[in-house]
């Protein structure tokens, strides 16, 4: 069977794989479009993903239930958002500083509350089979869709439609883009920046614990590697839109799932250099959207990051 | 307190009202360090260990003995040119945390250049591989700089995914192309010829790296305190559109000191493979670079504080493998001590100026 497809193997497993690989960064992606919407940036969601992670992987082995390990990965990357927003709240304090240390301290946590999980084995978030109209066990293994996937689509349809007509959206835009017009409104920015920061660490909180809890499906020290990081380079290139997330995340995963899926067809050669793909096509991203001279469209007003 | 107040101002009476400005940009960061060692110390009673236990094995581990204080000046070395690759960026108000990339490609670049030099005359050879992996060090943070400033792209983010992608590259050199067939369970490129290998500072058992991680702080504060081009780069950090008004070439500034820090910390790596590790592995990838911005951040950018700042992280990194074995605590115990401590120095900077004790009150 597996030599039939032939070359096309690539192309489905480069599907399948940017299905299954882009589910955290679009989470993460997603938590930070909230946060840096209300002005803040939180560079820290590298270290909440991590922990969410480990909260998650640790919580389903003890209790034996994968959501009960999501809900609890999804709690603590709500603290962690709340300690950076609390901090960030207190004035002459750099947020995309205290984004590097919570990162530092996130993974510190998670490295040192984690290590007596590394060896237990976690159950798996379920998955739908939506490859059961083909015979070939590829087409199938590609669209085995997790849930959570599904459910960060549904989430970014509904944060894109929350943002655009409710009360709570229009509140979060007015502080994000210019906090004299939000006081002036009797509005309190650094508590509202503060509430987006933390839904913010929620979402990386259960962009954590997929990783942890379905792909890769276990628990290591090596298990993000920047995940979370490229997700907040990537809310710039989504140009702070909830759609584009959810695009950009399913290409940042397509080029995660390259290396593997030319392996799966025998090149090996540079299987290491397949790693840095998603690196590099960030990198690219962000020089081809950036620009010195004009300020970038769809940008809160407020956000560090751009000014 | 009420002591050192009088003290306070007495000095000021006697005309030395800028000390006392002065002592405040110490006071606080040690303060800083003070409070956040303290919250680790909470962390550890939660987890049932005694704080003042740590506190003596970092001394024993760290400082306590001739071998410690060997270990830990072995360790401040890189860490101090880390951290230069951080405080050089920052004088120009950019925040570039991507060290650890400078130094892996430093020590590839040593590792594949160091491999074919037995030919050489030592002095010939470690200059060669000195500048190769500088250049190395300087190009990679130097392009985050130059996206910076031609692009308008975060160094922050940029630094950090060159790092990830330095990684990936040495891990793919040193795995394939540049692998010695004879390195099995640690693929490593081949080892440096013996007359490569960089000796120990004479009378100790310190190799040269920190030597030149030192007189690197120090040249560099001459550079930024002495000169015109740092106090240009200082106009720069403060603003950048003042900056332009006066003519200062901003792009050249961006670009030379990002390059500047990177060749520095290229210079890390080359001193780790030339005198710790004999060949350019994985283990160059250690995380020096990553605790360098810690230690950028507690010396306040300041090149002549992270001398005595770099050598506390890095004696408190080397008790890492006693506080680990004693009180069996896991490896990312110091992770987590680094990161309160971090968070605790960035909310100091709240601090500056509110407290009453340093403001001169004479005039």
């Amino acid at each position: 069977m597996e030599s039939d497809l032939g070359l096309w193997a690539i192309p489905l497993a480069v599907i399948g794989g940017a299905i299954r690989v882009s589910t955290p960064i679009l989470f993460v992606s997603l938590g930070e479009t909230l946060t840096e919407r209300s002005g803040r940036i939180n560079l820290g969601l590298e270290g909440t993903l991590v922990f969410g992670a480990m909260a998650a992987y640790a919580t389903a082995v003890l209790s034996g239930s994968p959501w009960l390990g999501v809900l609890v990965g999804a709690l603590c990357g709500a603290v962690f958002g709340l300690i950076h927003g609390v901090i960030c709240s207190i004035p002459k304090v750099n947020d995309i500083a205290i984004g590097i240390a919570m990162m530092l301290l996130g993974t510190g946590l998670a490295f040192y509350f984690g290590k007596p999980f590394i060896q237990p084995v976690a159950p798996d978030l379920p998955a739908i089979p939506l490859g059961w109209w083909s015979d070939l066990p590829q087409v199938q293994a590609a669209l085995n869709v997790n849930v959570l996937f599904v459910i960060g689509l549904i989430a970014a349809l509904a944060l894109a439609w929350a943002l655009r007509a409710t009360r709570p959206g229009l509140i979060l835009r007015v502080v994000g883009d210019s906090t004299d017009a939000a006081r002036a409104m009797g509005l309190r920015p650094a508590m509202i920046r503060t509430m987006a920061t933390a839904i913010g660490g929620a979402f990386a909180g259960i962009g954590g614990s997929y990783l942890s809890l379905y792909y890769p499906g276990s628990w290591n020290e090596g298990i993000s590697s920047g995940q979370g990081l490229m997700a907040v380079a990537l809310v710039i290139f989504a140009r702070w839109s909830p759609i584009n997330c959810f695009w950009a995340a399913l290409l940042f995963g397509g080029a995660g799932a390259l290396g593997p899926a030319l392996q799966s067809v025998g090149v090996t050669q540079g299987y290491y250099l397949f790693y840095a793909a998603p690196y590099i096509l960030t990198l690219g991203v962000l020089i081809a959207t950036s620009s010195t001279s004009r300020a970038l469209t769809g940008a809160p007003g407020e956000l560090s990051i751009t000014k | 307190m009420a002591a050192v107040e009088q003290i306070f101002r007495a000095t000021e009476a006697a005309g030395f009202g800028s000390l006392i400005r002065r002592s405040e940009a110490v006071a606080v960061p040690v303060l800083a360090l003070i409070v956040g060692a303290a919250v680790f110390g909470l962390f550890l009673l939660t987890q049932g260990k005694s704080p003042v236990d740590f506190i003596a094995y970092v001394w024993q581990g760290g400082f306590g003995s001739a071998f410690s204080w060997q270990n830990t000046l072995s360790r401040a070395a890189p860490l101090l040119m880390a951290a230069m690759c951080v405080a050089l960026p920052a004088r120009l108000g950019l925040v570039v945390i991507g060290g650890e990339g400078a130094i892996v490609l430093g020590g590839v670049a040593t590792g594949a250049l160091g491999a074919h030099l037995a030919w050489a005359p030592a002095p010939l050879g470690i200059t060669l591989m000195v500048i190769a992996a500088m250049a190395v060090g300087g190009i990679w943070i130097g392009m985050a700089g130059a996206l910076r400033h031609y692009r308008g792209v975060n160094e922050t983010i940029s630094s950090l995914l060159l790092s990830y992608t330095a990684i990936a590259l040495m891990n793919h050199l040193v795995e394939g192309p540049l692998r010695d067939p004879a390195s099995l369970n640690k693929p490593s490129t081949a080892p440096l010829a013996e007359t490569m290998r960089v000796g120990p500072l004479p009378g100790m058992d310190v190799h040269w790296g920190l030597a030149l991680g030192v007189l690197a702080c120090i040249l560099c504060w001459i550079l930024i305190e002495r000169t015109a081009w740092g106090f240009a780069a200082r106009i720069a950090g403060g603003n950048v559109r003042a900056a332009q008004v006066q003519g200062l070439a901003v792009g050249k500034l961006v670009i030379g000191f990002t390059a500047l820090g990177g060749a520095i910390a290229g210079l890390a790596g080359f001193f780790e493979v030339s005198t710790v590790h004999g060949s350019a592995n994985a283990s160059l990838a250690a995380g020096y670079g990553y605790t360098g911005i810690l230690i950028a951040f507690l010396a306040r950018q300041n090149t002549l504080a992270i001398i005595p700042v770099a050598i506390l992280l890095a004696g408190i990194e080397a008790s890492s493998g006693l506080v680990q074995r004693r009180m069996g605590l896991p490896d990312a115990t110091m992770q987590v001590l680094q990161g309160i401590v971090f968070i605790s120095i960035l909310m100091s900077d709240a601090a500056y100026g509110r407290l009453a004790i340093f403001k001169p009150k004479g005039n």
